[in-house]
């Protein structure tokens, strides 16, 4: 929370935790913090992974180690079950990796408590939302970038005219009256695709995100308020364990299951 | 909602990141985890190779372990054998040795008393001579006598 100026009521405190730091680029906006806070987190949590990896021992791994082997085993699995079509090593192991982590690592930022976490982010701008996963611009880039890899590997592997020869003539049938149904059909769920994607994670982040901010708000409404919004509070972080994790860890499956489906032919 | 140009820079930060993943983190985590799942197959099919070897090892140390007993039981069976042969040999050599020796402690005893009869005879016909000499000191000439003195020596 601001020390400058502290919030008069609920609701502009709220709405003051739900601004974000944009910075004008051109005719756009560029949210900072999104932007800063996700790259750094990444970084650390990649960097780390990258740091153990890169000393690696072939021998007996140390808890460090043993810890990145745990869940280099737990992506290979999941992408192993989903993706049978051909090395997976090369792109789609690590692109499910690196989707697990990122998006675990900012999910988690959730548990930083809004107004404790201002406490160091103040120190750049007043105005600094902690979780990237809660602007809606975040899980738009990576479900639209999984949806443009999904066509890209569609076409690849296709050829172009077997694409497009998919999106006239699957899931319905090739007859050219059914064409119009198939494109229709096809259309729906290229668009559905990235969206449920995106908005699922969105939708979770920004409602464990608002329900926070509830809590702390009627923390501040005296002792009772207070005792209430840290046992509250203290709940909601423990269930949010399970959305933060399982949010991760659908993200990271329908990334695999979306560019595994781009590989199979109907 | 508001998108703007934050989508844009995510989606560059993410491609970065995939990138960074699939060059530097996933190799060098594949290659050790390969390193270390071949590292455990090989030490595990040496194990299993190892105990095959000491299996064969064991049955044939029993087989030369029965082998030898064989042999040194063989060997005990022959020796005794021979023992015996020996005992037997030297028995029969001690048996002709003894039969030598009594033989020739009889030939010997023969001999003495050949002689003894001989000394015996001897001393009788002196005796025989002595006595006649001096029943006829005048009489007999020694000279003329002699021939049957010497007669009668023989005959005794």
């Amino acid at each position: 929370m601001s020390t400058e100026h502290a919030p008069s009521n609920a609701t502009e405190y709220i709405q003051h935790h739900l601004t974000f730091n944009a910075y004008p680029v051109g005719d756009g906006m560029v949210h900072v913090d999104s932007v800063i806070t996700a790259f750094v987190i990444g970084a650390l949590a990649l960097g780390f992974i990258w740091w153990v990896a890169r000393g690696a021992t072939t021998g007996v791994p140390g808890k460090r180690q043993a810890f990145v082997e745990l869940m280099f085993e737990f992506v290979d699995d999941t992408v192993k079950g989903i993706f049978p079509h051909g090395d997976r090593h090369s792109f789609m192991a690590p692109i499910a990796l690196t989707v697990f982590v990122w998006v675990l690592m900012m999910n988690a930022l959730d548990f930083i408590p809004a107004d404790a976490a201002a406490k160091v982010t103040g120190l750049f701008s007043d105005e600094w939302r902690l979780v990237p996963t809660a602007d809606v611009n975040t899980t738009f880039a990576l479900a639209l970038a999984v949806w443009f890899l999904m066509i890209f590997y569609g076409i690849k592997v296709k050829g172009i005219g077997g694409w497009i020869h998919e999106i006239f003539c699957a899931p319905f049938g090739g007859h050219p009256l059914l064409w119009p149904a198939n494109l229709l059909f096809n259309i729906v769920e290229y668009v559905s695709k990235p969206l449920s994607h995106s908005l699922r994670l969105y939708g979770n982040m920004y409602a464990g995100e608002i329900i926070f901010l509830l809590l702390w708000v009627w923390a501040a409404t005296g002792v009772a308020g207070t005792v209430a919004g840290a046992i509250l509070g203290a709940g909601w972080a423990i269930f949010h364990i399970l959305i933060v994790v399982l949010q991760a860890y659908i993200f990271m499956t329908l990334t695999v299951v979306y560019l595994a489906m781009a590989h199979e032919g109907h | 909602m508001n998108f703007n140009l934050t989508l844009v820079a995510q989606a560059i930060t993410f491609a970065i990141f995939i990138w960074f993943s699939a060059k530097f983190v996933w190799p060098p985590l594949l290659a050790a985890i390969e390193t270390r799942q071949k590292t455990i197959a090989d030490g595990l099919s040496a194990a299993e190779r190892g105990r095959l070897e000491l299996e064969q090892a064991s049955k044939k140390s029993t087989d030369s372990l029965r082998e030898g007993k064989q042999q040194a039981a063989a060997m005990v069976a022959a020796a005794e054998k021979r023992a015996a042969e020996i005992v037997e040999e030297a028995k029969s050599a001690a048996r002709v040795e003894a039969e030598r020796i009594v033989e020739a402690a009889r030939g010997q005893v023969e001999q003495d008393v050949q002689r003894a009869r001989e000394d015996l005879r001897e001393r009788v016909a002196e005796l025989a001579v002595a006595g006649a000499e001096r029943i006829l000191r005048r009489e007999v000439d020694a000279k003329a006598h002699s021939e049957l003195l010497a007669g009668l020596k023989k005959e005794l």
